[in-house]
């Protein structure tokens, strides 16, 4: 409910702590009712609650300064969300389940997008034909990341990689593992490594093939 | 002192009402859609000089979320692209503005609005004041049902349909995607039978709190529909964005509508969050496409109990 | 078909910190705010319409925050727009307000860029798993480093020039009351030996996460002949997009950034940007992408940004200073970054950058880049009119 608190020109808004909607008016006399525990926010009025009482205050001068000032407030949240995959993404999940990286080809441009997104975003249109790129790929560009991210379970240091599959039209990105870190090169050949029952191949390893060609990945950087 | 350019309304597209279909990513929404539009207007993917989008990162539960959508559009070769963290009526809103600069003389307005990812209404509390309103977790409707009771403490229920339950909401959390395309003088008349021109628009928004508002009165929307020059005809045709039932008589008398006014032609339930607006404009200028409307007034509203409100003027030529 | 000319006439920004407890959110856009007219000797009732922008909102855990800041902006019956292109906004969120006054919709419009990213945590915010990807990576270093890499592959940069960046750009912050960074006792050596974090990029060639927000006010001539001090004017503005991920992008200098700067430089009647443009004030979040905007803003030839970068011709009292206020390796609000670019942009050619002032700059640059190196916005000011 909004309440004005005497003295005041303003309404607040709060919660009312009334026996039942029918017990609610518009002009009914509340006092603030509060909290055990004080925090410095908002909450610290627990509610109002009805009171049968007389104005008695007086909105009086104060000069804003306090003993010991709010200076912050911790106000959690938690919002639930279900996120949809997409057709698109949908497929290329279930591709991934049967340890497969599938992708798609835009009918109109020709180039195969893995992961695929439905839609082509240079041309604007769905893209439904599917591609099998791969399963192997070259590194086309790489970092060795050296700080451990909260709730990420990979030893640092790793290499994070942008592989460009064969047939794929972009890179996508990936861990890689099997090798040092510090061995890893541009152009450095690799293969999907599944493990367990992750969702996505756990990291892509060296095949042992030759380095490819600068010129024939320099187009995807 | 040049006048200002003739901009117009010259395609819309929307999703079902029922909602898309299930499964579907933001960018598999959009493309039906823009499909739709661009082929309404002779346009191809990408072409248009400016585009420009609404949606929202807190209803999506992605930040960026916006860059999903992209996909969709075709920005290559590199396009124009701006968007706004609101309903797509302010989008539209800008991309009116752009081509009112002279720098581009078709755009593409859209909006995405996906709020079955959340609860819409614990999100919507997020868009509170942080520090008085959103600890209390206060939902939309608890807000507009303050609204209802001031309306019925100043003895003002009557709306369309007095048994009609004025704390009625959106439907279950429809979710949608809608798009526009706008185009200055000549490009309109090319690309459009009967363009529904925007002779004005404009938007105004109102303190925060509603204990500092008179929740009977939407003086935001009745300034920007002055603004927007509402006033200086009749109109045939309203299409509001209502979150809540009650708050349809409180448009109507800022808007000063009265019988002789179509009102929501297109149906009484807002649309999906971030899209709803839009969807007004888009209907309106529709309307007026097809001849059922010579002119018209679209509105559409953001944050609670119409703090934030625009209004533009549509019209087609005799 | 006649556009009013725009004139930056007060430019304001807060003090930006790791944590700016000492005020809430509407209190941080307030003191820019309240700075910017105060440079304009404005008050609020001279603002007709407010164009705030910002990041993602989950950097501060408000939705939708211009509801809550129309009453701290002073904006109740005025119009009201919040723009979010990831981290260009701040350069967006300008040209929206500057489309205002070139459409002669509003005379006076106040722009406004913010981000409070302590108030929630901008790490978490960037790094937010991404539904039913794997997750890889933390923060966007990870994301820029690979692209780091290929261009020094393709240049043949030695590896050291990204180093060069970050101790300018923080020694040039120094001469900046407002920028985060105050590192007072660094030194080439202490770059060039901090921790690497995603190879090949260092911790201090890292931009900071800071509290910070940033106004201009913007009008039209007639606005700009009551000014107290001299505008900034706006000769050229635009905006480009690209998708995050296609087949033949090109991330080491993306199209997107080229075509936009081509359009401003053709507004503005730049043909030869490295002579006719005096400073830049680019968006440079990791060092290297100061050779590589160079080369993709037309500064350098392709391949040879790094020479510039090399030669010292970027410091502050070089051919082309390139972040004299210390830029985004100094102080990073994301939502405002690149509104603090286009602003230092006006002040430098207004003559009132202070400290860090290049003498006689009378044309600068302000660039602004988001998302994966997708979202571009630049404006090219000048110290005088542009010619109608």
């Amino acid at each position: 409910m909004l309440v004005r608190l005497d003295g005041a020109d303003t309404a607040l808004l709060h919660a009312l702590d009334a026996p039942h909607a029918g017990a609610v008016r518009t002009g009914m006399r509340v006092r603030v009712r509060w909290a055990d525990r004080r925090e410095g926010a908002i909450t610290d009025i627990a509610c109002f609650e009805p009171y049968d009482g007389p104005v008695t205050h007086e909105a009086v001068p104060h000069d804003g300064s306090f003993p010991d000032p709010v200076t912050s407030l911790a106000a959690p949240a938690r919002l639930e969300y279900t996120y949809t995959a997409g057709r698109a993404q949908t497929r290329y999940l279930d591709g991934l389940a049967r340890r497969e990286v599938l992708g798609e080809r835009c009918p109109s441009c020709r180039k195969v997008y893995v992961p695929p997104r439905g839609a082509c975003p240079t041309c604007g249109v769905a893209t439904t034909e599917p591609a099998a790129p791969g399963p192997r790929g070259t590194v086309t560009t790489f970092c060795v990341v050296n700080i451990k991210a909260k709730g990420l379970d990979i030893d640092v240091p790793y290499v994070y990689a942008h592989i460009a599959l064969d047939g794929a039209d972009l890179a996508l990105h990936a861990r890689i593992g099997g090798i040092p870190y510090d061995q890893v090169r541009m152009g450095m050949r690799v293969e999907p490594v599944w493990t367990g029952d992750g969702r996505h191949p756990d990291h892509y390893r060296p095949t042992g093939e030759p380095d490819a060609d600068y010129d024939t990945y320099r187009r995807l950087l | 002192m040049t006048p200002p350019r003739d901009v117009a309304v010259v395609a819309y597209a929307r999703t079902d009402h029922q909602g898309p279909a299930e499964g579907l990513s933001e960018a598999e929404t959009l493309l039906p859609v823009l499909h739709e539009v661009l082929d309404r207007a002779g346009l191809a993917p990408g072409e248009a000089d400016f585009t420009c989008s609404g949606s929202s990162d807190y209803l999506a539960g992605r930040p960026f979320s916006f860059t999903l959508t992209l996909d969709a559009v075709g920005a290559w070769p590199p396009i124009a692209e701006s968007h706004v963290e609101m309903d797509g009526a302010w989008a539209l809103y800008e991309a009116w503005v752009k081509i009112l600069t002279g720098r581009a003389d078709t755009a593409l307005v859209y909006a995405h609005g996906k709020p079955s990812a959340g609860d819409p209404r614990d999100v919507l509390t997020r868009t509170l004041d942080p520090y008085y309103l959103a600890p209390l977790w206060p939902e939309p409707a608890s807000l507009a049902a303050l609204q209802a009771r001031a309306l019925a403490d100043a003895g003002h229920t009557a709306g369309p349909d007095p048994a009609a339950d004025p704390l009625a909401g959106p439907p279950a959390v429809a979710d949608g995607a809608a798009a526009v395309v706008l185009a200055a003088g000549d490009a309109a008349r090319r690309m459009c039978g009967r363009p529904a021109w925007i002779r004005g628009a404009d938007h105004r928004v109102e303190p925060h709190a509603l204990g500092l508002r008179d929740l009977t009165d939407s003086p935001s929307t009745r300034l920007a529909a002055e603004r927007a020059g509402a006033f200086r005809a009749p109109v045939d045709t309203a299409e509001l964005h209502v979150p809540f039932a009650a708050q349809d008589v409180v448009l109507r008398r800022a808007l000063r509508l009265d019988d002789t006014v179509t009102v929501n032609p297109s149906g009484a339930a807002a649309g999906p969050l971030m899209v709803a607006g839009l969807i007004r404009l888009g209907e309106a200028a529709a309307r007026i496409h097809r001849g059922a409307s010579d002119r018209a007034l679209a509105h559409a509203t953001s944050g609670p109990c119409l703090q934030h409100n625009l209004v533009a003027v549509l019209e087609g030529d005799a | 078909m006649s556009r009013e000319p725009v004139a930056v006439t007060g430019i304001g920004q807060t003090h930006h910190a790791a944590a700016r407890r000492d005020v809430s959110l509407a209190g941080l856009v307030r003191e820019a705010a309240l700075r910017a007219l105060e440079d304009a000797e404005l008050t609020w009732a001279d603002v007709e319409a407010v164009v705030i922008g910002k990041a993602p909102d989950f950097f501060e855990g408000v939705m939708t925050p211009e509801l809550y800041l129309a009453d701290a902006l002073g904006t109740a019956g005025k119009p009201l727009t919040r723009v979010h292109t990831a981290g260009s906004v701040g350069g967006s969120t300008a040209l929206v307000a500057a489309d205002l006054v070139a459409a002669r919709v509003h005379r006076t419009v106040l722009a406004v860029a913010f981000e409070k990213q302590s108030e929630s945590n901008a790490m978490w915010g960037l790094s937010l798993p991404v539904p039913f990807q794997q997750p890889l990576l933390a923060g966007a270093g990870g994301f820029f480093a690979p692209h780091v890499r290929a261009y020094i592959r393709r240049t043949g940069a030695p590896g050291t020039t990204g180093t060069l960046v970050a101790y300018k750009d923080r020694r040039n912050a120094l001469k900046n009351p407002y920028a985060h960074l105050h590192e007072h006792d660094i030194t080439l050596e202490t770059v060039r030996s901090s921790p690497m974090l995603w190879d090949p990029v260092r911790y201090s060639e890292t931009c900071p996460s800071s509290d910070g927000a940033c106004a201009m006010v913007l009008t039209d001539r007639a606005g700009a002949a009551r000014a107290p001090a001299p505008p900034a004017w706006l000769h050229g503005g635009a905006m480009r997009s690209e998708p995050t991920l296609f087949a033949g992008k090109d991330f080491v200098s993306p199209r997107a950034g080229r075509d936009c700067a081509a359009d401003v430089y053709r507004q503005a009647g730049v043909t030869d940007p490295r002579r006719e443009i005096d400073v830049a004030e680019l968006y440079v979040p990791f060092s290297w992408y100061e050779p590589m905007w160079l080369e993709n803003l037309g500064f350098a030839a392709e391949g040879e940004g790094w020479k510039l970068t090399e030669a010292g011709a970027t410091e502050l009292d070089g051919a082309l200073p390139v972040n004299p206020s210390g830029g985004v390796l100094s102080t990073n609000p994301i939502g405002a970054s690149g509104m603090l670019r286009f602003a230092e942009a006006a002040l430098q050619v207004r003559g009132r950058a202070g400290e860090h002032q290049v003498p006689d700059a009378r044309r600068a640059l302000g660039h602004a880049y988001g998302g994966g190196a997708q979202f571009f916005s630049m404006w090219l000011v000048a110290a005088s009119p542009p010619v109608t």
